[in-house]
């Protein structure tokens, strides 16, 4: 039996907390991303020649980057607004750090485009000049959406906890104050957040498919080689959970460890999202199978160039590396339920996220190389400046997460004390609700059962 | 207090204003501008057709395209990185295998699709088909996203990935009709359309229309076989609308549905 704790002090008191190695981690972050600032600098003077980029290979790593963290997004909000629809008790502790990242990685991906583009400068020209015709401004307006939408609902529940904040912490009460909206837990109060919550949850959900849709359709719209496909939708919204989850898993897994979260980030939270993980594993190979097989059967010489080049071509280590860790590695960390422990599934997310940047990398930069035309095909080496950007595109969110947890609760506190003080007793009721309604008078005896069946 | 009904209205009144003003002049000027020259009797629609069996694959075209549009020169160091622009390029297909091979070229200019897959994708309108059917990119409204030369089935639309640089001594040397593009936009072959521009301009000082002849591209003028004919496919006794009358005609993966106004006619 566990000794009651305090809840928020338990998750206000790391908040304060500067140990050394927070300190050389975020000094680390910095070093990487201002080598990634002075690669910047280079592309900004001297073009995008100093990439590896050339014709016919026009897009490479930022585009993956870009596709990549668009679908780690869908780690927080779309599940956390799931597991809060399916009133799934165990969310609690985690939907805080899942919307986190949402809002955070958004940025990053949104970040790599403006790093792609050969004219940053211009970039504005989306809504001076906007073609609604361009997949591209989809992308724009769904993810702005998605965005605006998100942030919202990470705010939304956060609002008693930045009232617990402005009450424990005075020497930051200038900060939560505004933010805490006069929060004081009143029944009334309680009443709307939750009304509102539910709302959001609702909404996002629909936003947040349309987003890896649509980021799909910049490749699908084309009638590039294996990009022209009508299941891209569904295939990239699937591949985005599944990363997505398994960068929650990542997530926990490390806060867990520096923040001493053992008390709320137990086994079984990972055991579950694990079992969420293996069924996506399951889905992403069914997807990857139904593309390429429909593709190979199919038989064009368009699509076949692309094909062998991933299959047995130069491209085949990365496939078959993506084959490895997306599915075997998964589905045998996840399947065997004595492996699904929580350094199993921390394993299967690593190995997932690995496989899904080169799942990404896979969609990009073969359908290029094999252009339509028998042109000369291209060969693609990323230059030190785009894997500089790229390190810099992954330090910044976990610099970018590093602040967040040092200045928001990472675990939703009134969430958690609400599951202790009403959430218990209320899953017992729904429960009971389920099932047919207990007979108060003793059952029949089985002899008179027969009788009247038989009779 | 303003009701918020009334401020919706006020709002509404205000942008249809503004809406009608920003319009108003241009279309004054425009019409102005029209008035002097003669109205051509239909508007064109500007093809080419090229012979394979004239051509020699001399590449005077591509010479041709390449000095007069400003390209920048390329070095060896541009050939290793495959980041060469030629708007006019030869493509080579080998046919057969040894000891039967075959190996054709074929000049490649934009294809100025009629239902060009790289216009609908550009978020910016930066390029579009114009009235005459031209496929034209705006330089300067160019964000350099490569979406539309990643969309053109054909490989046609070329990226600046570095600032264009000539030889000292080549600085007098460039064309002054043409725009020297910035470093990170896309471009790609516009049919010579400033050469266009300076027909018009010409006939409208002559006070006459525009007449077959007054424009051709840079690649046809240059080609010694005389394997390009161009004008207008609109009018069918012109000389590229008579040319593309002819069974050896094709036109590059036709099959997409992007109808290239680009014909070639294969080797007897």
């Amino acid at each position: 039996m566990e000794q009651p704790r305090d809840i928020a002090s338990d998750i206000v008191t790391p908040m304060i907390r500067w140990p050394r190695g927070y300190g050389v981690f975020v000094g680390c972050l910095l070093a990487v991303i201002a080598f990634a600032a002075y690669a910047w600098t280079q592309q900004l003077r001297f073009g995008l020649g100093v990439t590896g980029l050339t014709r016919p290979v026009f897009w490479g790593l930022y585009i993956t980057n870009f596709v990549f963290f668009i679908g780690i997004s869908h780690a927080g909000t779309l599940i956390s607004a799931i597991l809060r629809l399916c009133r799934a008790e165990w969310r609690r502790p985690i939907t805080r750090m899942a919307e986190a990242i949402t809002v955070l990685v958004l940025f990053i991906g949104a970040g790599n485009v403006i790093m792609d583009l050969g004219r940053p400068d211009r970039a504005l020209n989306v809504i001076l000049h906007p073609n609604f015709r361009s997949p591209l401004l989809w992308d724009i307006t769904s993810i702005t959406t998605y965005l605006t939408a998100s942030m919202l609902y990470l705010y939304l529940p956060l609002i008693p906890d930045l009232a617990i904040l402005r009450d424990r912490l005075p020497r930051r009460r200038w900060f939560y104050r505004p933010l805490a909206l006069g929060w004081t837990g009143t029944p009334q109060q309680h009443r709307r957040l939750e009304r509102a919550i539910a709302i959001m949850a609702v909404v996002v959900i629909p936003i947040a498919i349309s987003v890896h849709t649509v980021v799909s359709w910049v490749f699908a719209m084309t009638i590039q080689p294996m990009w022209h496909s009508t299941i891209f939708g569904p295939y990239f919204v699937a591949g985005a959970i599944f990363s997505g989850i398994a960068a929650l898993i990542v997530a926990m897994a490390i806060l867990r460890k520096v923040y001493h979260l053992e008390a709320y980030l137990k086994p079984i939270h990972f055991n579950n999202l694990g079992i969420l993980l293996l069924v996506m594993a399951c889905l992403w190979l069914y997807f990857t199978f139904a593309e390429y097989l429909t593709t190979f059967y199919g038989h064009q010489p368009e699509e076949m160039a692309v094909f062998w080049t991933k299959i047995t071509g130069p491209f085949a280590p990365y496939f078959w590396a993506m084959a490895v860790c997306c599915f075997v590695i998964p589905v045998i960390l996840l399947g065997i339920p004595r492996l699904r422990t929580i350094s199993g599934t921390v394993a299967a997310s690593g190995f997932i996220l690995i496989g899904m940047w080169l799942e990404r990398f896979l969609i990009v930069v073969p359908s290029l190389i094999n252009p339509r035309l028998p042109f000369p095909g291209g060969v693609y080496h990323p230059s030190w400046v785009e894997l500089a950007i790229t390190a810099g595109a992954f330090a910044t969110f976990l610099l970018f997460y590093c602040l967040f947890i040092k200045v928001f609760p990472i675990i939703s506190i009134w969430e958690v004390q609400e599951g202790q003080e009403r959430g218990v007793d209320e899953t017992v009721e729904r429960l009971k609700t389920y099932l047919p309604t207990a007979v108060s008078q003793p059952p029949q005896p089985a002899t008179s059962r027969f009788q009247t069946k038989w009779s | 207090m303003v009701s918020r009904r009334a401020l919706l209205q006020r709002a509404v009144v205000a942008a249809g204003a503004l809406v009608f003003l920003r319009r108003a002049p241009t279309a004054q000027a425009a019409s102005g501008q029209e008035a002097d020259a003669p109205r051509p009797t239909h508007t064109p629609r500007w093809g080419m057709v090229i012979d394979l069996d004239k051509c020699t694959s001399c590449q005077a075209c591509v010479v041709a395209c390449w000095a007069e549009n400003n390209q920048p020169l390329p070095g060896p160091e541009a050939h290793r990185a495959g980041r060469v622009i030629e708007w006019m390029k030869l493509l080579s297909v080998h046919e057969g295998s040894y000891p039967r091979v075959r190996q054709r070229l074929l000049p490649i200019p934009c294809q100025q699709c009629d239902q060009p897959p790289c216009t609908t994708v550009c978020p910016v309108f930066a390029t579009y088909k114009n009235p005459e059917g031209l496929v034209a990119q705006i330089y300067p409204r160019c964000i350099g996203c490569r979406y539309c030369v990643n969309a053109c089935p054909y490989t046609c639309k070329f990226f600046n990935w570095s600032e264009a640089r000539w030889p000292a001594s080549m600085a007098q040397e460039l064309n002054p009709d043409v725009s020297v593009r910035p470093k990170g936009v896309t471009e790609k072959c516009t049919f010579c359309h400033h050469r266009l521009q300076r027909a018009k301009e010409q006939a409208a000082s002559e006070g006459r229309v525009l007449q077959a002849g007054d424009y051709v591209p840079a690649c046809m003028q240059a080609c010694p076989a005389q394997a390009i004919v161009f004008g207008d496919l609109n009018d069918p006794a012109s000389d590229v609308s008579k040319a593309q009358d002819n069974p050896r005609r094709f036109r590059l993966q036709e099959e997409l549905g992007t109808e290239p106004k680009v014909t070639y006619l294969s080797e007897a």
